[in-house]
């Protein structure tokens, strides 16, 4: 059994997480796309769930993380596109797109721009802008320990830094430092800056009209809901789910309401 | 520059790591979960709970909210990724080593320790086919010397037992990093209040929670946490967990689970099939003794200290091993390694040999003679005829033991009472 898909997208080797399921042509797709620094395990869980239920889940390692080569990508709009060629590379058509964090942006931007390529939208910890302290690109340019510590730290509510994994026996903050410390040098400071530049005016932008749902975190530091407010108006049917009590990990903080609420839409 | 967020820090994660008050009941102490197995909310919550697509629980061999709670807290205390609550340190020991070796691999391992580790790997691992080599361990060049191609991972104990060799972590785990292998250390002795290996470059710890994490000698129970830092697949020598794994439908725990690979197959093969579960009451002990570690070992290192000064000058004892002194082979190396204590288990000669020592354990009164370390009470033994019985001469040389040896585990009682009560000991001993 597979557990993985390793296209080639723009000339250098990709790697795209199944759920442990063989990938079928024949099923529709959902693509899983991970925030700054990650990669595609942060979305086992749910992965395993649709890939068991129906569909091909396809969560990819973007260009320099986890098990796909190349470089880090400058920009938003050019992960997005990555996207849609790891889709072409993979003969899919269509696939609900969703996103964490920086993942978030690029799955919008999969839709603004590719939208026959998106059949829905899941922002997970998502805003727009998505600006990022100077502090912080800082010492994500640094590559040095800071910047792991702060959108380790930052990115956790404090309950969840106390525990209580629904996970059993895994502790959240020590995982996401290993995760984070494993990102090649320059991938980080490449991600916040591309999550920094991406503005998009949604008083002029054209709204975009595929079905939407955002799942925000009602203690999350790092994209607070009150900052989703352009988002939704460029995504006027969008709907809206708080997880309340977590920070911006809601995929290790919240992962079982996180699946419910994935399950909506995907 | 902002200031840099570093989390919550060693006390308040002792207190409250992995338990927040219960959404039930609210009840703030972390509630003993006494039940074997957990209902399903349907057929589908089922398969999702096996598949492993939601988190929660099964069946208590595998998981428990009571030992989560405590594997969380132990695993945030040694700065890991994940830990798993087994039923003793030595079923710690156990599942670390065979979660990664099968038969025809080989390991090193320090020759300074644990008794029952050393029976373990000696004389039971070679009956499934996994050979140990032991080196001397102060000797950094022996541990590469006895690295075979078959060679899975390098062994040992923060404080060795009972010579109390301090190991130094960073220089055995950069050449175990060399070979592609992980360093795999006990830290019962130390405990994460007094040395966070992985800090210092280890990759795995276990614990025996029977001592010091427990503290008051009420429970058997051992941990194992993963530190998350060891690249298995850059390795290359790991095909339990960089292959697909036919006994979990093909799982590839490093590619599905990243830096928590190891952890999640100890738990997915080890705990389920092995199955030496904690009970939930006796992670509720151990959490109990953990919300004082910081206050214990202070104590416990404090009491120590006057304890090894006071034995240091009495005419009746031939020599003290302890780390602190000047004296001691590795007393630079533990002020590095070590630097807010040496722990609270340490060996002593007394003059007169055996006789003497026997003498001295017949008289003592607040030092209780029995197998077992890190209670709160005061404890003494005599490894060669207890702990190490079924060394033979050569091998008790070989860890640093003298037939006259005597251990203490120093408590938490008053310490002018401790030194009284050696005192007259001393005295018995003196005139045997």
């Amino acid at each position: 059994m597979t557990a993985s898909l390793r296209p080639t997208v723009e000339g250098r080797a990709a790697f795209v997480y199944t759920g442990a399921r063989a990938f079928d042509p024949a099923l529709p797709c959902a693509v899983f796309i991970h925030g700054a620094g990650m990669d595609h395990s942060v979305w086992v869980l749910p992965c395993r769930y649709f890939a068991r239920h129906g569909i091909n889940a396809l969560a990819v390692d973007l260009p320099a993380h986890g098990r796909s080569r190349g470089d880090p990508k400058p920009t938003i709009e050019g992960l997005a596109d990555w996207v849609v060629a790891c889709l072409d590379a993979l003969g899919v058509a269509r696939a609900a797109v969703v996103g964490h964090s920086m993942g978030s942006l690029v799955a919008f931007d999969v839709a603004r721009r590719h939208g026959a390529r998106a059949r829905s939208l899941s922002l997970i910890g998502s805003a727009l802008p998505m600006a990022v302290g100077e502090p912080l690109l800082d010492a994500s340019k640094a590559d040095g320990h800071d910047a792991i510590d702060m959108l380790t730290y930052w990115g956790y509510s404090k309950s969840a830094q106390i525990g209580g994994n629904a996970n059993p026996g895994m502790w959240m903050v020590g995982g996401t430092l290993r995760l984070l410390e494993r990102a090649a040098p320059g991938v980080l400071h490449a991600d916040l800056r591309a999550c920094n530049d991406y503005r998009i005016d949604a008083d002029s932008e054209p709204p975009v009209e595929t079905e939407a749902l955002l799942i925000l975190g009602d203690r999350d530091a790092m994209t607070p809901p009150r900052n989703s407010a352009p988002l939704k108006k460029l995504l006027p049917t969008s709907r809206t789910t708080i997880l309340k009590g977590s920070g911006h990990s809601l995929m290790m903080e919240r992962p079982n309401p996180l699946l419910d609420a994935l399950i909506t839409v995907v | 520059m902002a200031s840099v967020p570093k989390g919550f820090r060693f006390d308040t994660l002792g207190l409250h790591a992995g338990q927040r008050p219960d959404a039930a009941t609210g009840a703030r102490a972390t509630p003993i979960y006494q039940t074997a197995s957990f209902v399903f909310e349907s057929a589908d919550h089922a398969a999702s709970l096996f598949n492993v697509e939601r988190a929660g629980h099964v069946y208590s061999r595998i998981t428990n909210p009571t030992n989560a709670v405590l594997e969380e807290r132990i695993a945030a205390l040694e700065g890991g990724v994940g830990a798993i609550a087994a039923a003793s340190g030595q079923a710690a020991c156990f599942l670390a080593i065979a979660t990664i070796l099968n038969s025809g691999d080989h390991l090193v391992a320090s020759s300074s320790l644990y008794g029952g580790t050393h029976n373990l790997l000696a004389y039971t691992l070679p009956r499934l086919g996994i050979r140990t080599t032991f080196v001397d361990p102060r000797d950094v060049d022996a541990y590469r010397a006895a690295i075979r191609p078959e060679t899975r991972l390098v062994f040992a104990e923060i404080l060795g037992n009972p010579g109390l060799e301090v190991l130094d972590v960073p220089r055995v785990a950069a050449l175990a990093h060399e070979a592609g292998l992980p360093l795999v250390v006990d830290n019962t002795f130390a405990t994460p209040y007094l040395c966070k290996p992985f800090e210092l470059g280890a990759d795995v710890v276990f614990h025996s929670a029977t001592k010091f994490l427990s503290g008051h000698g009420v429970v058997i129970g051992g941990l194992l946490v993963d530190g998350g830092g060891f690249d298995w697949e850059e390795s290359g020598k790991f095909p339990t967990l960089t292959e697909p794994y036919e006994g979990f439908h093909g799982m590839n725990f490093a590619e599905e689970f990243g830096p928590a690979a190891y952890i999640t197959r100890a738990r997915k093969e080890g705990a389920r099939d092995f199955g030496a579960c904690m009970s939930p009451m006796t992670a509720f002990l151990v959490l109990q003794g953990l919300e004082t570690l910081s206050l214990r070992m202070q104590r416990h290192v404090d009491n120590t200290r006057r304890i090894v000064e006071f034995l240091s000058g009495h005419d009746a004892v031939e020599s003290v091993t302890y780390p602190e002194l000047p004296g001691h082979p590795d007393h630079e190396l533990a002020a590095r390694i070590l630097p807010k204590g040496c722990g609270a288990v340490f060996g002593f000669e007394v003059k007169g040999g055996r006789a003497a020592g026997r003498k001295l354990l017949e008289r003592l009164e607040v030092f209780s003679h029995l197998a077992n370390v890190g209670d709160a009470k005061s404890l003494v033994i005599h490894p060669a005829s207890t702990t190490h019985h079924r060394m033979d001469a050569a091998a008790l040389g070989a860890a640093g033991i003298s037939e006259g040896l005597i251990r203490l585990s120093v408590g938490l009682e008053d310490p002018d009472d401790l030194i009284e009560d050696l005192g007259r000991g001393l005295h018995a001993a003196s005139r045997a």
